[in-house]
């Protein structure tokens, strides 16, 4: 009797706690308004600008997502998360969504209970030197001092790259992207390591940018992604299938600028479900028929987005590299929309 | 007699020589270096060591300052003016940035349409200041706020406020002004109905929402004016509060709106989150140390009662809050909060950080006064009960007059620590201006690589704040000083 009391006692506990947890669309459509969690500022993939209106790579997804569920890309509040909230702020409810170049690992995905729904950028650490120093491979870095930033998973891939190479590093702690470019300009390190794309943004700025090679070593793997609650299906969905609609539309060519146009005379059936031309594959997932439409409306399709922010033509100039479509020998892939 | 006199001696002087300048190594600059600089071969050797420090300093730095560069649109643009001006390899300050960004720094996102209005409560802050600082004194009240007076017009103007806004804010300190001059004392209305006016003019919306909550103070007063005849002091401040409470829970958001409906006048409303810079910084650790100071006495007060439960609350608060650090406060504010809270509840972040701030100064500020309590000789205790006053009399004009007094330089420096402690609340996402705002900015491809101006720009500001609050200290320390040491 006192067990079954205590049984039902915890089943409505779950329940009410699942109820309160799950729903995020409905939570977000009766707000009007999607809280995005974004980066407190990191070049190309989301800060705001001199009048404060947020751009980068991160936050055209959450404009996109914003897009599908309310039709209104601008209907996005921004909360920037330091790398010590993010989580807590997604757990607590804070945040809708978090895209905020976290890396996809087995602990995030099963103890923080979060789930990582696509990823929307392939980086890897990487190592930066000057030219000067006449390497061209990582692993000649031998007995080299190297800017590393405290606290990241960066510091403990470096720790295991150096090890497995059998050579010896030293260490030159920095607190953040900006100290670190410093002391490495200022030379108080031979290499400086963080990801490939922070390198790339960092190289882009500095002021003999020619004297300074990116080793061609990519020493980890970082899947960064958007983040949504882990138990929220619908929501999960609606995210990831935000983001392949966007990797669909470059596959099939359909842009910001063309998408009303192929709309009307597109005779393609994948096409015309994605813009809900036929079907009613918006509906079944609980938004708008023509919410992918918006969507591309309102960022452009993934190569878009990444070549308005990050690609080659930008300051950052980063390569496609890993993030170009399959067709093309990346890893960006999208299941068949149907 | 005089003839000896006169053999031995053969010349007698009559007039006094003329008093000659003392030795050159005895006078001017060099007695003050011989005496100061270079007594002895340690000073000598501390002496040159320091001008090679400062030589050092100045050189390394003197360039950077001299090229600096004030128009560019991005840091590369600074670079390439700075080698076209000053040579190939040169270094110079880009300023450019500040002038670009200066308004994230003070307003964060605050909209540029609404700039007057934190502008106008920062002017009108020192106008409700004054009261309070020079209490009593009509030539420096009426002083500041002439200045404020002569800021808002200025500012307003820079800032493009609207007409009715600027002819009302205007006639409003001109007003005040002239009650400097007719009755000092009662400026301090204006001061308390300040925190109303400032939070309506920074946040907006409808005008009805400040003052239906302060009249939730209004309803605690009265609550306790009637009651205390029949029911005694304390119960009755007890009743006024759980009244005050119970207004601002469940009448206040009817009264507003239908006050509204009746007479809709409002303001553009402005969310938290656009809230940055020295704003945030500003409205944090003002309202921090608004409201800390009061809770603090209240706090030492309680830990000298002989009351168990007043004592012990006193005490678990002061020991839990002192013992916990600042940062770990901000994160409980941020995120564990939320937890706790009913799903869908918003409850304001910036007021949920202010709250544990005021908790955390409050903590402090409480121990510093306990420190000046305890320094009152014991007499002075036992000379207000010997005139019959009551507690609260005893204290309100025996004991708290000399215990403050004499904590003024440890308040004032809790009060410096709590401003400069509004910058960590960049830990929690919030745009304090010295990492928030310089993150962003620095996130910005044209400003990519800028260092130390950022940091500059903003440690200067603080440090006029900061150097100002404890002037003020010093000159208070000065009038307030009746011994004869």
């Amino acid at each position: 009797m006192k067990k079954s009391v205590f049984f039902g006692a915890f089943a409505v506990t779950a329940l009410v706690s699942g109820m309160a947890l799950a729903g995020t669309l409905d939570d977000v459509k009766a707000r009007g308004e999607l809280i995005c969690g974004s980066n407190t500022g990191l070049t190309g993939f989301g800060a705001p600008d001199a009048s404060g209106n947020w751009a980068g790579f991160d936050v055209d997804l959450c404009r996109a997502v914003a897009a599908v569920v309310l039709g209104d890309a601008t209907k996005v509040k921004f909360l920037p998360t330091t790398g010590e909230t993010r989580f807590t702020a997604l757990q607590s409810g804070e945040v809708d969504l978090l895209v905020r170049n976290s890396t996809w690992t087995f602990s995030r995905d099963t103890e923080l209970a979060l789930d990582f729904v696509a990823v929307n950028y392939y980086d890897g650490q990487g190592f930066m030197v000057k030219k000067d120093l006449g390497v061209s491979s990582a692993k000649e870095l031998d007995g080299a001092t190297v800017c590393i930033q405290t606290g990241t998973t960066t510091e403990l891939n470096l720790a295991d790259f150096f090890k497995q190479n059998n050579i010896s590093y030293q260490p030159v702690t920095v607190a953040d992207d900006s100290e670190a470019q410093r002391q490495y300009l200022a030379g108080a390190c031979d290499a400086y390591t963080t990801d490939a794309s922070g390198l790339a943004a960092s190289r882009a700025t500095m002021p003999d940018a020619d004297n300074h090679i990116i080793l061609p070593e990519i020493i980890s793997k970082e899947p960064l992604g958007p983040v949504v609650r882990h138990g929220d299906n619908q929501w999960g969905d609606v995210v990831r299938w935000t983001y392949y609609a966007l990797l669909i539309a470059e596959e099939r060519g359909i842009t910001s600028a063309n998408v009303n146009e192929v709309a009307a005379s597109t005779a393609d059936e994948e096409v015309k479900r994605l813009l809900g031309v036929s079907g009613d594959m918006g509906a079944k997932m609980g938004v708008s028929n023509d919410a992918f439409k918006n969507a591309i409306l309102a960022v452009g399709n993934y190569g878009e987005i990444f070549a308005r922010n990050i690609g080659e033509g930008t300051t950052i100039n980063l390569a496609r590299g890993l993030n170009a479509l399959w067709t093309q020998g990346g890893l960006q892939y999208a299941p068949p929309f149907r | 007699m005089s003839e000896t006199h006169a053999q031995t001696v053969l010349f007698v002087r009559d007039t006094m020589l003329p008093p000659v300048d003392p030795p050159i190594a005895e006078r001017g600059a060099v007695k003050w270096m011989r005496e100061n600089l270079f007594s002895t071969p340690l000073n000598i050797a501390l002496t040159l060591l320091g001008v090679l420090i400062v030589w050092w300093l100045v050189s390394a730095s003197l360039p950077w300052w001299l090229n600096s560069v004030w128009n560019a649109s991005s840091l590369s643009q600074c670079r390439e003016i700075v080698a076209a001006t000053a040579g190939e390899g040169a270094s110079g300050a880009c300023w450019a940035m500040i002038r670009e960004r200066w308004h994230q720094f003070i307003f964060g996102f605050y909209p540029a349409s609404e700039w007057w209005r934190p502008v106008l409560a920062f002017g009108l802050l020192f106008a409700a200041l004054a009261p309070v600082l020079f209490a009593g004194q009509k030539r420096n009240q009426s002083l500041i706020l002439l200045a404020v007076l002569a800021y808002l017009l200025v500012t307003l103007y820079l800032a493009g406020a609207p007409g009715t806004a600027f002819l009302l804010s205007l006639l409003l300190v001109a007003g005040l002004l002239v009650g400097a001059q007719l009755a000092p004392g009662k400026l301090l209305w204006f001061t308390l109905a300040f925190p109303a006016l400032c939070f309506w003019l920074l946040w907006g919306g409808s005008v009805w929402s400040p003052i239906v909550a302060m009249a939730g103070f209004g309803v605690l007063y009265a609550v306790f004016r009637v009651g205390t005849p029949f029911i005694g002091l304390v119960p009755a401040a007890g009743a006024g509060v759980v009244a005050a409470v119970l207004w601002w829970l469940y009448l206040d958001k009817p009264v507003v709106d239908a006050l509204q409906a009746a007479l809709p006048f409002g303001i553009q409303s402005v969310r938290s989150d656009l809230f940055g810079g020295f704003l945030l910084a500003i409205v944090i650790g003002v309202t921090g140390i608004a409201f800390s100071l009061p809770i603090g006495i209240l706090l030492a007060l309680g830990r000298q009662s002989d009351m168990l439960i007043v004592k012990t609350l006193s005490v678990g608060f002061i020991e839990f809050i002192r013992g916990v650090p600042l940062i770990t406060l901000l994160f409980t504010a941020s995120l564990l909060l939320q937890y706790f809270l009913p799903p869908g509840t918003n409850f304001d972040i910036i007021l949920r950080v202010i709250i544990l701030v005021t908790f955390f100064a409050a903590a402090y500020l409480a121990e510093v006064i306990r420190g000046g309590l305890a320094a009152l000789p014991r007499g002075q205790y036992e000379a207000a009960d010997a005139l019959g006053l009551d507690y609260w009399q005893a204290q309100r004009l025996v004991i708290l007059p000399q215990a403050l007094k004499i904590s003024i330089p440890s308040i004032v420096s809790t009060f410096i620590g709590l401003f400069k402690d509004t910058t960590l609340v960049a830990f929690v996402g919030l745009m304090d201006p010295l990492k928030g705002v310089t993150q962003i900015v620095r996130a910005d491809i044209n400003w990519k690589g800028i260092y130390w101006e950022p940091y500059i720009f903003v440690g200067t500001i603080f440090f006029l704040i900061c150097f100002g609050m404890s002037r003020y200290s010093m000159y208070l320390e000065r009038k307030l000083k009746t011994d004869h040491r």
